[in-house]
């Protein structure tokens, strides 16, 4: 993936709206985390293939870490904290990723079902 | 000596990670050793550093390092097709059965799981209990041996002084051999190591001191 170019994914988050969407949405500490230090919590939860569609979405951030918000009929999809983007057979591609390269949240837009 | 050697981890760089010294020991002695990988780790947060793996590729990746682990370890591969993080979701007589359809055709005389409930990891607890529960279902005369795995930070204190401690320092090399083939995890799992104490040392330190002996506990039924 390469760093999040604010223009361009906004216009991919266009290019999917007012379409029948697949949703992955992803956010993870991983499975180790109080195993290696006791004072965290292990915190994470995913959907996938989930079923949606919006009718307006921004991407909004600093440069470097960026939100995104899509506007269903009712309700809201957010992630926070995107870094890094693709784009991979039509679908899109966003996820933040700390230092080490361990990616800490996502969230996948596509027309067609991700593979399960 | 044994007659044939089945490893039961969830996931790809488990067989690396866990036991890779002592597969090495029994392929050494000619003794047959197959890995019955659950899932293709396809949630794992580790993408590469730099990342070269997004949510999508990962587990194709992961596929591939699994079997060049496997080579270099050259053991036999057979995948279950779980997927990561959901195991525990299973019904696990279900699972069960499923391997035992594995334990049926190899006859094994040993096996290697995670210890339920001290193998920190969902996944290794869930598919280390339906690997027990497989080997349960079989006629006692004609039971392997299992070596349960155990690694969270209470197993000292509530299971006492692991059975089997295997130093592998003669396959060291082999082992880390192993784990770098799992070049998108490797890193960021020895990475994980360090703390406070030893915030200096290199990776290969840390390494030979988290892998170098390889540790199970003799399952009782
Ligand atoms: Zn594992």
């Amino acid at each position: 993936m390469k760093p999040i170019e604010i223009d361009k994914v906004q216009d991919k988050l266009e290019h999917f709206k007012n379409k029948q969407i697949y949703i992955h949405l992803e956010t993870t500490n991983g499975a180790y985390a109080s195993h290696f230090n006791q004072d965290k919590y292990n915190v994470g939860a995913y959907i996938r293939n989930a079923k949606a569609s919006y009718h307006q979405a921004k991407i909004v951030g600093d440069g470097k870490s960026f939100r995104v918000g899509l506007k269903m009929e009712i309700g809201w999809i957010y992630a926070e904290g995107l870094t890094d983007w693709e784009m991979l057979d039509s679908k899109l591609l966003m996820a933040g990723h700390d230092r080490e390269g361990r990616l800490m949240v996502s969230l996948q837009i596509s027309e067609t079902p991700f593979s399960y | 000596m044994e007659k044939h050697v089945v490893v039961i981890y969830p996931h790809p760089d488990d067989e690396s990670f866990g036991a890779a010294g002592t597969v090495a020991k029994f392929r050494s002695e000619g003794v047959p050793v197959t890995y019955l990988c659950g899932t293709l780790g396809e949630m794992g947060r580790n993408m590469g550093n730099p990342t070269f793996a997004n949510r999508e590729t990962l587990p194709e990746i992961r596929k591939q390092e699994l079997m060049d682990a496997c080579n270099i370890l050259d053991m036999e591969l057979e995948m279950l097709g779980y997927r990561d993080k959901t195991i525990e979701f299973e019904d696990r007589r279900q699972v069960a059965h499923h391997i035992k359809t594995y334990l049926d055709k190899i006859n094994p005389s040993l096996v290697i799981t995670h210890y339920p409930g001290f193998a920190v990891h969902p996944d290794h607890n869930a598919y280390g209990a339906a690997a027990i529960e497989a080997v349960s279902l079989i006629e006692p005369e004609n039971r392997p041996t299992v070596w349960a795995q155990a690694f969270s930070n209470d197993t000292l204190e509530k299971l006492g002084t692991p059975d089997i401690k295997n130093d592998i320092e003669k396959y060291f090399d082999k082992k880390i051999k192993a784990i770098l083939a799992h070049a998108s995890q490797a890193i960021g799992v020895i990475s994980q190591y360090r703390n406070a104490d030893n915030i200096q040392s290199d990776l290969n330190e840390l390494a030979k001191q988290n892998l170098g002996i390889e540790r199970f506990y003799v399952w009782k039924y």
